[in-house]
């Protein structure tokens, strides 16, 4: 009955949502993420330290916490309860956003400081410095950042607390594969629950084998 | 012109431990200068103080005349690549220092130190002597009035050294000032003109060449060249 799974439309739509949720919010937390985790590297600033170890104890955030801070903000009477986004695929993305965030940055952070080490005086010696000493290093060990990026792709695709409270698990708007397997299961519906988790560490594989392909060939090509 | 550079009273300390120690001199334009001292004199950190790479704990250091960056370049001992061609690495340094970006500019610098035909390959894929060449060829295109050198060719074999000795030579007789820390005396001798020796963050001696070798003044410089003459 497991083969059968696989030709459900239901199945391929709660896998279709997932990636569109998690893929929109580690694109999201990219785009915020590397700039700030570069310009925390190239910077000196008072209470830096502090603010690292922060961004390093929030890559532990649990996700039924972030899942609650954003409902209680996007609840109808919370501050951004107008836009009405609660229970939708957007405020699944923001959720998400928020987790992945912190280790996006945190992950770029770390591989920036290291490569910041080996080119500052190199850099500073051009008259680089700041933002585009922290642009220059973001392009030059961009296929190592491809790393953080899958950590956080991973954390998106395979948390379900965040999704489960400010999406509600609704079938068909914002039921994704890892709510339908934790609701499948407790409803002794075993088959689309297993055959979504192996779809999930399918994806997770495939994602992993494929940044470590590009990398090996980076690393080969450019040294 | 942004020399001469004014070096006064200068001290750098790190841990508590003074490694340049009240140096005062001067750096006029013209005959390439050399750096000498044993391992841990102070030569590095004294190149970095004048670079402008480290800010001295008490002195100072005074150019003639502020300029642009770009008038001054420096190599390090271990030259550190962009991962990108050898030519972007060029092009990089030429955008950096806010000069036009051309690839005819990067090409020249390239050809000037031999590297035309690897123009395309990444910089971190070529040799110890290359790199150290492409590290020239970045400096060489930004026409510096300054050109600080960190013992180039520490970590070269005598090849390499001697290509890379060839085009420091080049600078020079394009009109750029050398500056260049060292450690071996055959090394002063082929490209200096004068030598700064340094013991112990103070400046022992400064001499020109021809007067240094034979009859070092200072008995910390006579011991060196004495010491080091079998290997040089």
């Amino acid at each position: 009955m497991l083969e059968n799974i696989f030709i459900d439309p239901r199945l391929w739509h709660i896998v279709a949502l997932s990636l569109g949720v998690s893929i929109s919010a580690v694109a999201l937390a990219t785009l915020l993420g590397m700039p700030l985790g570069a310009a925390i590297a190239v910077t000196r600033f008072p209470g830096r330290q502090v603010l690292i170890v922060v961004l390093n104890a929030l890559m532990g955030l649990p996700p039924v916490v972030v899942g609650l801070f954003i409902y209680l903000l996007l609840s109808r009477a919370g501050p951004l309860g107008s836009l009405g986004l609660l229970f939708t695929p957007q405020a699944m993305v923001i959720a998400q956003t928020i987790l992945v965030l912190p280790i996006i940055a945190a992950l770029t952070r770390q591989a920036v400081d290291d490569a910041w080490r080996e080119y500052e005086e190199q850099l500073r010696s051009f008259g680089v410095e700041g933002l585009r000493a922290a642009l220059t290093l973001l392009w030059d060990i961009r296929f190592s950042l491809l790393t953080a990026v899958l950590a956080g792709l991973g954390r998106a695709s395979a948390e379900v607390g965040a999704v489960m409270i400010v999406g509600g698990n609704i079938d068909g708007v914002t039921r994704v594969m890892t709510t339908a397997i934790a609701l499948e299961t407790s409803k002794g519906d075993l088959p689309l629950a297993l055959g979504l988790g192996m779809v999930l560490i399918g994806i997770v594989l495939a994602l992993n084998a494929a940044a470590h392909l590009v990398k090996e060939a980076a690393q080969r090509r450019y040294g | 012109m942004i020399l001469p550079l004014r070096v006064e009273q200068v001290t750098f300390a790190a841990g508590g431990r003074a490694i340049i120690d009240g140096v005062s001199l001067d750096i006029e334009a013209g005959p390439s200068t050399v750096i000498l001292g044993a391992n841990g004199a102070g030569k590095s950190v004294l190149m970095r103080l004048m670079h402008g790479l480290l800010q001295p704990t008490s002195g100072r250091i005074a150019w003639r005349a502020a300029g642009p960056r770009r008038h001054q370049a420096m190599v390090f001992q271990r030259p550190v690549m962009l991962r990108r061609s050898a030519l972007a690495n060029v092009a990089y340094a030429l955008q950096a220092s806010g000069l036009p970006r051309t690839e005819s500019a990067a090409m020249e610098a390239l050809q000037e130190v031999g590297l035309a035909h690897v123009a395309h390959r990444p910089a971190r894929v070529l040799s110890g002597g290359e790199q150290q060449r492409l590290a020239l060829a970045r400096a060489w295109a930004l026409h510096p009035e300054v050109l600080f050198l960190d013992e180039p060719t520490a970590n070269l074999d005598p090849g390499a050294t001697r290509e890379i000795e060839n085009i420091i030579k080049a600078f020079d007789a394009a009109g750029t000032k050398i500056v260049m820390s060292t450690h071996s005396l055959g090394q002063a001798r082929r490209l200096g003109d004068e030598v700064i020796f340094l013991h112990q963050g103070r400046v022992a001696e400064r001499a020109p060449v021809d007067r240094f070798f034979p009859q070092p003044a200072s008995a910390e410089a006579a011991a060196f060249v004495k010491g080091e003459l079998p290997w040089a």
